[in-house]
């Protein structure tokens, strides 16, 4: 087990250079950063200068230790645009990212499970078939027309949820959290469900179609003769089993949900880490993408390693050799 | 094989399912309306000649202002909803095959040859698969194209395609590893069958099945991530028509009541890959032979 966690971390550590690297690449080759730092309008002098103090002058593989070196110390050098360190200028938004994809993703586990199990009681039920449709539908809309839909109905023609910004937020430490305050709640319902919806409509097919092969088993038939209450049966020993697929499908998904926070929080104008990559991105400021990219892979990394451990423990099935 | 072909278990389960026909069908009639988009269009919305933007904002025409040319209504450059939706549907489903048919390829084969071969192949084939798998197609082509700033569509197809072959290679080569066991692959080891041989004459054909689930909801997925690109302005360039874009232009001017540039564009999308959708759920349960058919 233990040999187990150890290679995990090293092949983690392994694609986070990988990712450093292709970093590097982007950062360095992608626009000229001497003219970028000197200015547009800087002599030939004055370009030189500043080639030899940021290091542009060295070798390859010095520049790239360098930056290998300051990354991890969470330097990645100041914003283009606002000429403020960009690390700062991520984990500022951070907490609004974080606060959207955990309700997005509470959203989608608990509806997506509960309702995946409802539906697998019964499959032909006209009820249960109805909310089969709504899952085709939810796999077959884009998050970004979700969002929309959602602006139209529910802010535009309803008028009943605000469609844009976090509301009020309080500081809690470094921490600006808007589950504190109504309106901060009542900001977060629209962007949720936004970014939850098709995660939700796959885990419920997902589920349902793993209960419908476990409860065809022989030990659920066991578990019903021997007269246990249907609560037992149902998620004791259905859903524990069905559940397996389920988590890994959740952890697995983590890239996804962070790829399209960048979506939803485009179109709901959430001011969190994704909202302000595709500005950064408009606006070719490559130190605040260059970070946020690196931080995203470390929190990918570091959530599927975490998955993949406590699915170890949980599932004593599998042997890691 | 034809006539062998119909009288196949397969299409019996076929033509006895609503929503594998519907399903089908859908996918068909889009792209039809794509490929004859030209003659079908009432208008040419990228001829510069053809649109005036005086004709902007026009409602459908069963509402108040609206013109007879513009059934669907128009948008703010005064190009037909209709005529620009059927040009979308070509860019769509250029880019949808376009990146089936390359990621497909490329992924069936790496997935056949770590499979076959193992050892080191598979176990560095695997682990950038797996790398590339958790960071996502979608946030490996936003981050593409917004730092190379390049578009048109192949450049489009190339990005989806970097970590999209992916899920066909682990498919494949969980598929392979099956049949590998299998006794006809030693019996043709044993008749002194060459790797080549082996590997497109037995194991191919023979694995290849989960694939043909794999590659539908595929499609579905690289159409929404297609439109999505375009939404946020990293996809196609503004002079090529798309679904995505529409409804980022039809986004401004949802607060001012013009409902018709985004429900129009939007309802195309989502039939269009809840089509495929269909058709990828009834492939799936007719694949898997652990469902019995209860029908």
């Amino acid at each position: 087990m233990l040999t187990y966690v150890a290679r995990r971390l090293i092949q983690g550590f392994v694609v986070l250079l990988a990712v450093s690297f292709i970093c590097f690449i982007i950062f360095r080759y992608t626009g000229d950063p001497v003219v970028t730092l000197a200015g547009r309008y800087a002599t030939f002098q004055e370009r030189e200068e500043v080639r030899r103090a940021y290091g542009l002058d060295k070798p390859f593989y010095v520049q790239y230790v360098r930056f290998v070196i300051n990354a991890a110390r969470g330097r990645f050098g100041k914003s283009y645009v606002s000429r403020v360190p960009a690390l700062g200028l991520i984990l500022e938004r951070l907490p609004a990212t974080v606060e959207l994809a955990t309700s997005a993703i509470v959203i989608s586990f608990c509806l997506g499970v509960g309702l995946g199990v409802l539906v697998s009681l019964k499959p032909y039920a006209a009820r249960n078939r109805l909310i089969m449709a709504g899952s085709l539908f939810g796999i077959s809309i884009p998050t970004f027309l979700t969002g929309i839909l959602l602006i139209m109905i529910f802010a535009v023609y309803l008028g009943a949820l605000p469609s844009f910004g976090r509301g009020e937020t309080v500081n809690i430490g470094y921490w600006r959290t808007g589950f504190l305050t109504l309106s901060g709640i009542s900001h977060l319902i629209l962007p949720a469900f936004t970014l939850g919806m098709y995660q939700l409509a796959v885990l419920l097919r997902l589920t349902r179609a793993g209960m419908r092969e476990i409860l065809g088993e022989e030990y659920i038939k066991t578990a019903w003769s021997k007269g246990l209450p249907p609560r037992k049966v149902i998620f004791k020993h259905g859903l524990r089993n069905a559940l397996i697929p389920v988590v890994t499908m959740t952890g697995l998904q983590f890239g996804e949900l962070i790829a399209f926070s960048i979506v939803t929080e485009t179109i709901f104008q959430w001011p969190g880490m994704g909202n302000l990559l595709l500005t950064s991105i408009y606006e070719t400021d490559q130190p605040v993408i260059v970070t946020y990219i690196m931080l995203a892979a470390l929190i990918i990394l570091t959530i599927n390693i975490v998955v993949d451990i406590l699915y170890a423990f949980l599932n004593p099935k599998i042997r890691y050799d | 094989m034809t006539k062998r072909f119909f009288k196949s278990k397969i299409a019996y389960h076929y033509a006895h399912d609503p929503s594998a026909i519907v399903g089908s069908f859908l996918l068909l009639f889009f792209i039809l309306a794509a490929l004859l988009a030209p003659w079908i269009a009432p208008q040419n919305p990228y001829d510069l000649e053809k649109v005036s933007l005086s004709d902007f904002l026009k409602p459908p025409v069963w509402m108040e202002g609206s013109d007879p040319t513009f059934l669907l209504g128009t948008d703010d450059q005064g190009r037909g909803i209709l005529s620009t939706i059927l040009y979308g549907c070509r860019t769509s489903l250029t880019v949808g095959f376009g990146v089936v048919l390359i990621a497909g390829s490329f992924g069936i084969a790496m997935g056949l040859l770590a499979g076959y071969y193992g050892g080191l192949l598979d176990s560095v084939t695997m682990r950038l698969a797996d790398s590339l798998f958790s960071f996502s197609t979608t946030l490996i082509a936003i981050l593409m194209l917004g730092i190379f700033k390049q578009s048109g569509v192949l450049i489009v197809i190339v990005a989806i395609c970097i970590a999209d072959w992916v899920r066909y290679a682990r498919t494949m080569r969980g598929s392979v590893l099956e049949v590998k066991e299998e006794a006809y692959i030693t019996a043709a080891k044993a008749t002194g069958a060459g790797d080549f041989r082996l590997l497109l004459k037995h194991l191919l054909p023979n694995a290849i099945p989960p694939i043909f689930v794999v590659l539908a909801v595929d499609l579905a997925v690289v159409i929404m991530l297609e439109a999505t690109l375009s939404f946020l302005g990293v996809g196609v360039p503004l002079t090529e028509p798309s679904l995505g874009m529409m409804i980022a232009i039809g986004k401004n001017y949802v607060y001012a009541g013009k409902w018709w540039l985004v429900v129009f564009p939007g309802a195309t999308l989502i039939l269009l890959v809840a089509g495929i959708n269909l058709f990828a759920d009834w492939l799936r349960e007719e694949l898997n032979p652990k469902i019995e058919k209860q029908r």
